[in-house]
């Protein structure tokens, strides 16, 4: 697929990191450093994977970025999935939930002893499982950015549509805006750029940081996944150092279109609030949740089976709420690689693959 | 957990759902997330859903510019 390897071409790549240290070699003069945030979990991933951070200047830092969904969920929510699993609902999730630690037990735990849980690629899998089991109750691991919000939503529709009651989401949903504006008011965190993510950029559009970067003056550019997206990005956030600049550049237009996905957003917008909202080792973040109006509460499996996802302890030695804001890189949580591996995860950044961890142990040591 | 992959629309059915296709293998996909799906068309992949269209002219473009990068880059190793 062209549009895939054609970003992968390293002869390319070569040039950019050429045009890169160029830039970073002007910075240098001026003392500039540039502290670039990766907010989303696929850039992190994919920047350990094709050796990114290792091509770039001295004074050109990537920063992981709270932006991996599964990192960012609370232990409280965690322990009412492992509660509805013991309970005998059918609880259907996304792979990567299944090892994040809850206070006491993971949904892996949960399984093992007995539940049912099922690890489903699209959430339209869970809407099937309850569509041919109708004596069986399911409730859907609703987390994501906004990717994955409208996704999750289509199925509430779609069973309201079919009238079918057995099947619910336990939301944590995420928005990115509003964690932007917490890590940039943030004093702990030293950053001055940020790649903005792809996929959420193409939901909810380039006209949604308008605001923010005109508000903090930082340079921004949201850019795809793949190498010839993230290289182009920083050589464009270093380009507006050397100029001077800080404003919001999209060099995704392949696919992050201003006003965003209409259907999308409107589907979002009928189904969803904005609400306070927990991330694991952060806080709460005013407004940047979303949660299933007050009408559609027959498929809120919070109020259905009247669980609670606030609270809850996670390990206390675990650092992942300061990786996630780039107070602490990966390897200087002194849990890394000793108590905390990927098949003994103590905190949610070792648990997903694109947590900052788990692509620091496999990629960087 | 963001991650989607770009699909070609082989057959838009009338119930919104559709088949596209990756490296020759055909996935089931909803397409009631973008307007006016057509077949031949990219569209943006994530978690079965199809959640944007590829705009094929600024895709190859950009890969116009990125085939030229190469060439300088062969040119200026050989020399």
């Amino acid at each position: 697929m062209k549009y895939i390897d054609g970003f992968r071409d390293s002869n390319a790549a070569s040039i950019v990191v050429r045009d890169i240290h160029r830039l970073a070699s002007c910075l240098a003069e001026k003392s500039i450093e540039a502290r670039i945030m990766e907010v989303c979990g696929s850039h992190t991933m994919s920047i350990g994977r094709y050796g990114i951070r290792q091509m770039l200047p001295e004074n050109v830092k990537l920063i992981s970025g709270p932006g991996c969904p599964v990192c960012v969920t609370d232990a409280a929510y965690i322990d009412a999935a492992v509660e509805l699993a013991g309970r005998g609902v059918h609880v259907a999730t996304f792979g990567d939930m299944l090892k994040v630690p809850g206070s006491s037990a993971t949904l892996a735990d949960a399984r093992s002893a007995g539940a049912c849980v099922h690890v489903c690629y699209s959430p339209l899998d869970a809407l099937s499982f309850a569509r041919e089991n109708p004596d069986k109750e399911v409730v859907f691991l609703g987390i994501g950015f906004e990717t994955t919000v409208p996704t999750v939503i289509s199925i509430v529709k779609k069973a309201r549509t079919e009238s079918l009651k057995n099947i619910s989401v336990l939301t944590a949903f995420k928005l990115v805006p509003p964690a932007l504006e917490a890590l940039a008011n943030d004093e702990d965190v030293a950053v001055n750029a940020f790649l903005l993510p792809a996929h959420v950029s193409a939901v909810i559009g380039s006209e949604a940081y308008e605001g923010f970067v005109e508000r903090h003056r930082l340079a921004c550019v949201i850019a795809g996944f793949e190498p010839l997206d993230i290289l182009p990005g920083v050589q464009g956030l270093l380009q507006q150092f050397a100029e001077g600049r800080s404003d919001l550049e999209n060099q995704y237009s392949r696919v992050v279109r201003r006003k965003g996905n209409r259907i999308a957003l409107s589907l979002m917008e009928e189904y969803l609030e904005p609400a306070d909202c927990s991330w694991r080792g952060i806080g709460t973040i005013p407004g940047s949740g979303l949660v299933l109006r007050e009408e559609f509460s027959d498929y809120d499996a919070a109020k259905k089976y009247n669980v609670s996802t606030v609270g809850g302890t996670p390990d206390r030695r675990c650092r992942c709420g300061d990786v996630l804001r780039g107070i602490i890189l990966p390897g200087e949580c002194p849990l890394m690689g000793k108590e905390c591996t990927p098949l003994f995860p103590v905190g949610p950044c070792m648990v997903s693959s694109e947590g900052s961890c788990a692509a620091y142990y496999r990629y960087s040591r | 957990m963001c991650l989607a992959v770009p699909m070609k629309i082989i057959e838009v059915k009338k119930d919104g759902t559709g088949i596209c296709e990756l490296e020759s293998i055909r996935y089931d996909v909803d397409l009631s997330l973008i307007e006016e799906a057509q077949n031949d068309e990219f569209v943006i992949v994530h978690a079965g859903f199809a959640i944007e269209k590829l705009d094929i002219e600024e895709a190859n473009s950009r890969l116009q510019l990125f085939e030229d990068l190469a060439e300088m880059h062969s040119e200026q190793a050989q020399k």
